[in-house]
């Protein structure tokens, strides 16, 4: 189990690192995250009762378009001075190698959303102080990196890797998409855990069947 | 000069190569060869690269692969290092074959290749380091320092790599590859970029590992520097591998002139 781990923890500290000192990414995603809430907020003319309708849209929104943002960069570094080749010729499992930068790109949406929520809880009015409303936002983020780590790895090979990730990224995650939606219209309706129904571990379920189903593809993906 | 593999070795074990009972580098095997390739083929499309190739590279020697461009070098080296897959034939390395154990294999194996593999935000001792925690050794970083110091790099080992220069990264590279003391060094064009300093650091990394029992096989473009450093000369044309002479005449004309025609572009 150790040498499963062991790698992951190795990979996500080295991409910590690398965050730190170029902090080209995590920057990027708050701004643009920012910028799309804002844009909403003035292009709606929003009123109480239509912020409640569309708060969770706008929400998603952000956080999508900016979880591709990352994800178009996870492989990227990897791949400019041979990264990735380096990886692949260390004596560690496939497995390994993507779940460690799933974990980074899991963390750095994270960090991302914890500063952008309270900003669209000013701006849109509403409680970001919920159980399940964090939880959600958890489990959908998960369910991103994971999908978004792979469809990643796959477009960072090709030429038009902007344009492809995004277009064959939405349609798998559309699923998590819609549940984050509906979780958080719920939960910002004041539902508790339970009330949120079967929206969690719909969330739940699709996070188990990536994490099962995107480290096998991956290792096919990057074989020759 | 004659090839004198060190006729020492236990037969191959799936662990890490310890570095306890050697504090330099680790024991080669003792018996087999380092690298035994049969009937290899490799095709990219329609377009055959290499077919029928036999290659064997004792223990302990040094191997120069020329050829001219696209015949296929560099296709050879990643297959060797677990890097691609053959389509037919079979490959051991170090005893192990890369279709059923390639994770053996790369413990066993240092690569330099095009690419320098190195982060340039990070610094030269943490990059290092960085691989040699994925490669689990227990001092990564006394390790990394090692490499370094051994590339002549100790004085700018806290720089970050994209403020060296391309030689520089190049050594940094090299220092990468034999970090966790590899068996068999597989070196694409390692002399590319490189000052005379750089290169006689490399020429003496290469000998350590040769005189230890070790093996090495390195693509070149330099005839001078092949024919001087290595044990046998091998060209790659028409898919396959030649040995144009025995070992004791490495500096006949003969090889040369082999070398170069193989060198020549459009073969």
């Amino acid at each position: 189990m150790n040498e499963f781990l062991r790698p992951i923890g190795v990979l996500l500290w080295k991409d910590i690192l690398l965050e730190l000192r170029s902090r080209e990414l995590v920057i990027s995603l708050l701004v643009f995250g920012i910028v799309v809430v804002v844009v909403f907020n003035f292009a709606l003319n929003a009123t109480p009762q239509l912020v409640t309708a569309v708060t969770p849209g706008i929400l998603w929104v952000a956080f999508a378009f900016s979880g591709v943002l990352a994800m178009n960069r996870a492989f990227v570094r990897e791949k400019e001075e041979g990264g990735l080749d380096g990886l692949l010729l260390s004596p560690i499992s496939r497995d390994s190698i993507f779940l460690g930068k799933a974990a980074a790109s899991f963390i750095f949406m994270l960090m991302v959303e914890a500063v952008l929520l309270p900003v669209f809880a000013g701006l849109l009015n509403f409680s970001p102080a919920s159980f399940s409303l964090v939880l959600t936002i958890v489990l959908a983020t998960l369910g991103f990196a994971v999908v978004g780590t792979l469809f990643s790895a796959i477009t960072v090979q090709t030429r038009s890797r902007e344009i492809l990730l995004p277009v064959l990224f939405f349609p798998v995650i559309l699923p998590v998409l819609v549940g984050a939606v509906e979780a958080t219209k719920q939960s910002l309706g004041g539902e508790t855990l339970v009330g949120l129904g079967h929206w969690l571990p719909l969330l739940g379920a699709f996070d188990a069947l990536f994490l099962v189903i995107c480290p096998w593809l991956f290792s096919v993906v990057v074989e020759e | 000069m004659v090839v004198n593999p060190s006729p020492h070795d236990p037969s191959p074990s799936d662990e890490a190569p310890s570095d306890k009972d050697s504090p330099r580098l680790v024991e080669p095997p003792s018996s087999g060869e380092a690298i035994v390739v049969r009937g290899l083929e490799k095709s990219f499309g329609e377009w055959p690269v290499l077919w029928n190739l036999d290659l064997t590279l004792r223990w302990g020697e040094l191997v120069a692969l020329f050829g001219a461009n696209g015949v296929g070098k560099t296709t050879l080296l990643r297959i060797l290092s677990t890097q691609s897959k053959a389509d037919a034939g079979s490959v051991q390395v170090a005893g192990f074959s890369p279709k059923r154990n390639p994770q053996a294999i790369r413990r066993r194996v240092g690569v330099v290749a095009h690419q320098t593999f190195l982060y340039e935000d990070l610094s030269c001792l943490e990059n290092l380091v960085h691989y040699g925690r994925l490669f689990g050794l227990k001092d990564p970083r006394e390790r990394a320092e090692e490499a370094i110091s051994k590339l002549g790099l100790s004085n700018r080992s806290g720089s970050r790599v994209r403020t060296l220069s391309n030689g520089m990264q190049r050594r940094l590279s090299i220092a990468r590859a034999i970090l966790h003391r590899p068996q068999i060094l597989i070196f694409d064009e390692p002399e590319v970029g490189l000052d005379r300093e750089s290169i006689k650091s490399l020429r003496a990394v290469l000998e350590e590992w040769t005189e230890a029992g070790l093996t090495v096989i390195m693509t070149t473009h330099d005839l001078d520097l092949g024919l001087s450093w290595a044990h046998r000369a091998a060209v790659l044309s028409g898919g396959r591998i030649q040995f144009p002479a025995a070992d004791e005449y490495m500096d006949g004309v003969q090889v040369r002139q082999m070398v170069a025609s193989a060198l020549e572009p459009g073969r």
